[in-house]
């Protein structure tokens, strides 16, 4: 067992995970109460493998993701409150509402995405590892994606390439068991992920993602050898989800037991207790770091609810990048908007007209919207359960 | 002026721009050691070297992708895709991430880079080596669509997408790659994305062509001025997204008649897109609904014969002119 660092590295550990906890608590109940909408997937009892890898990254490192990285941008140092608005559908939130849950984005913390594509995040992981090597910068890029797209072709892809081209690079494979309801034995013919890369050339470790200190201690010798001896590697970090896939997921797949079971491991509480049993931390401090990650999630709710919506004429904003300065390449004024009409200056203006008649939920106050799980969406589920589930979980 | 093939004129384009920017690389499968499957690298990696003319493995996905992670990371980087069709193992890069960054993340992120791809029929490539796929690129909003169709135009134009701080899809077609033409050999000349060129002038009909489709336009402007006494006006778009429409508009409200060639298919194509925006934007202008010639609906076969007869030609463009005048000659 890794040893325990300074008191005020255990203090920053613990305050972190917990205020990921209490964030996706809440935006789990924010969620129920339709103020997030959408898909909403959850990270809770993943926290000691998210701030394990964050706490040992450089400023200048990048981190990159999939669409379960509410966390992890708030690991990075994205305000909790912007990831909130951003949930809300705010103008706010860190992508302005135009990304929603699954795709959170800051670059100011290089956190370089959250992607809702299951592998779209590998590829581009090595890219930003071979922007690094070919600016001769010694930033490292960590790239976390689940288990199940350990099966996706872009895996195997980006795994030679990395190896091929030396990036400095390291992945890390959030192991929590299920590609959405299928277990990794049931998706994976080989079930030791760690070995997946090998035949690459890059070579694996397991790792157990419930103690922050091991994914550290880990993470830490996967950085140095991507930045000294651009070497790529690859952990596998055990780790578990205590709810569903989604917000909306019936989890027919496991077990309550089995659930019950992970918990007795939860991140925080056995981190919590050893600092406490070390001595390291007391248990004023627990309580204290409980107490600023209520008060800051409370906070980001507020400021989420107080950021208003996007308006309607900046629906193509960012579509393209138009520049100012020369105008010989800068985009057509024209192409963000749609040839439609006989002035397509004007189509802002139909966009209102068509949001208004009711084809996007537009100007709809907090009334509970549509949620894609019970209006009939398959890949999760239509069961009557999911509402019970829902109830439950409100309780 | 110097005279170039379209592959030269290309390659000229970037090399001047990976001197004059040292964040400007290129990738792709064959494009170092091989110089390029159709020789459009030919002497980069001796000027430039391995670190920016780089031989990638057979992974469009993920060349594409890693051209985006590079992107969003501050360089400028070519992807060379061997063919159109490869591009469709490359599609969720291109779509759900090359064009929907700089969107999804709210301006956060730019996506700085070309990715060149070559097409079109004529060389007996069969079905999985020789498509058109200007439609599919040109309904992907955040994608920029490059079809040029002689040298001057590809450096012009590639320089000016090298230069770009969004995604273009640069479609070069390759019955087009041994073409010859006058190029600038000033190397700061660019053409702006959405400037059409008007190859003919002309008064009786309206005659929009892309890629190789632009010469078979300007081939059937010339019989129709020898054999039926009919002056075609023809126009080359140069770029779909953005697209010079008010320049095919204003030769459309001067002909009144529009017949638009691509070598794509019929449905939902180039020119079913354009014949809709005409008939929106100069309905009262048309004296004849307007005629397309496209591609045949059908996977490019190999045989040397059934590829010609898959491929419009310019009788194709005659006939549809003529079908466009009927009534008025």
């Amino acid at each position: 067992m890794a040893d325990l660092p300074d008191a005020s590295t255990c203090y920053e550990l613990l305050a972190r995970m917990a205020l990921i906890r209490r964030f996706e608590e809440e935006a789990g109940r924010q969620y129920q109460r339709a103020k997030a909408g959408g898909f909403l997937h959850l990270a809770i009892g993943e926290e000691a493998t998210i701030v394990g890898v964050t706490s040992v990254m450089r400023e200048e490192d990048y981190l990159i993701g999939t669409y379960r990285t509410h966390g992890h941008a708030i690991a990075r140092g994205t305000e909790p409150k912007r990831v909130m608005a951003e949930l809300f559908g705010r103008v706010d939130g860190t992508s302005g509402g135009r990304g929603g849950s699954m795709h959170i984005f800051d670059r100011e913390h290089r956190f370089m995405g959250g992607y809702g594509i299951v592998g779209g995040n590998l590829p581009i992981a090595a890219g930003l590892a071979l922007a690094s090597q070919y600016k001769g910068e010694d930033a490292v890029t960590v790239c976390m994606f689940g288990d199940g797209a350990s099966n996706a072709g872009n895996f195997g892809e980006t795994m030679n390439l990395a190896a091929l081209w030396t990036l400095p690079v390291l992945f890390l494979v959030e192991n929590n068991l299920y590609g959405m309801g299928t277990s990794v034995e049931r998706h994976s013919a080989q079930t030791d992920l760690s070995k997946k890369a090998e035949g690459y050339g890059i070579p694996g470790e397991r790792i157990d993602g419930m103690d922050v200190l091991a994914v550290r201690e880990a993470v830490a010798e996967g950085i140095r050898l991507a930045r000294e001896e651009q070497r790529p590697t690859m952990l596998e970090a055990f780790t578990y989800r205590y709810r569903g896939h989604s917000a909306a997921d019936p989890e027919v797949y496991r077990e309550r037991e089995e659930v019950e079971e992970w918990q007795e491991k939860d991140p925080i509480e056995s981190f919590a207790r050893r600092c406490v049993e070390a001595g390291v931390l007391g248990e004023r401090e627990v309580a204290e770091v409980r107490a600023k990650a209520e008060e800051t999630v409370l906070a980001a709710v507020e400021f989420a609810d107080a950021s208003p919506e996007p308006a309607l004429d900046t629906l193509y904003e960012n579509l393209y990048a138009v520049s100012d300065s020369e105008a010989w390449y800068a985009v057509d004024e024209r192409s963000p908007e749609p040839h439609r009409g006989e002035r397509e200056a004007r189509m802002p203006e139909a966009a209102r007209e068509l949001a208004e008649a009711g084809a996007a939920y537009a100007g709809q106050e907090d009334g509970p919207r549509p949620n894609p799980a019970e209006s009939g969406d398959i890949q999760e589920g239509t069961e009557p359960e999911i509402a019970a589930e829902r109830e439950e979980a409100e309780d | 002026m110097a005279t170039l093939r379209m592959r030269e004129a290309l390659r000229d384009a970037m090399a001047e721009e990976m001197r004059r920017d040292e964040a400007v690389f290129v990738m792709g499968e064959d494009v170092g050691v091989f110089q390029g499957a159709f020789k459009v690298t030919d002497g980069l990696l001796d000027e430039f070297g391995e670190r920016r003319v780089r031989d990638t493995p057979i992974s469009e996905n993920t060349m594409v992708g890693a051209g985006v992670g590079a992107a969003i990371a501050g360089l400028r980087p070519i992807v060379e895709l061997m063919t159109v069709n490869f591009s469709l193992l490359a599609l969720d890069q291109i779509v759900n991430h090359a064009a929907a960054i700089p969107y999804m993340f709210n301006g956060q992120a730019q996506v700085p880079m070309v990715i060149r791809m070559p097409g079109g029929g004529g060389h007996q490539l069969g079905p999985t080596h020789s498509h058109s796929f200007e439609a599919l690129f040109l309904q992907v909003p955040g994608l920029l669509v490059a079809c040029p169709s002689t040298p001057a135009d590809g450096k012009a134009l590639l320089k000016a997408a090298i230069r770009d701080d969004n995604p273009v899809i640069f479609i070069e077609h390759e019955s087009l790659y041994g073409r010859r033409g006058e190029v600038a050999e000033d190397g700061d000349e660019v053409l702006r994305f959405g400037e059409a060129a008007v190859r003919r002038e002309g008064g009786d009909v309206t005659i929009v062509g892309l890629l190789k489709m632009a010469h078979v336009a300007e081939d059937a402007a010339r019989v129709l001025a020898h054999e039926h006494n009919v002056e075609a006006e023809v126009i080359d778009p140069r770029t779909l997204r953005p697209l010079d429409l008010d320049t095919i508009l204003a030769s459309v409200r001067k002909t009144n008649r529009a017949v638009i060639v691509e070598e794509g298919w019929p449905h939902g194509g180039v020119g079913a897109n354009l014949a809709t925006l005409i008939t929106e934007q100069a309905f009262d202008d048309l004296d004849a609904p307007v005629q397309r010639v496209t591609g045949a609906d059908v996977h490019m076969p190999y045989s040397r014969r059934l590829e010609q007869a898959a491929i419009p030609h310019e009788e194709h463009v005659v006939k549809a002119a003529l079908a466009a005048l009927e009534g008025s000659i």
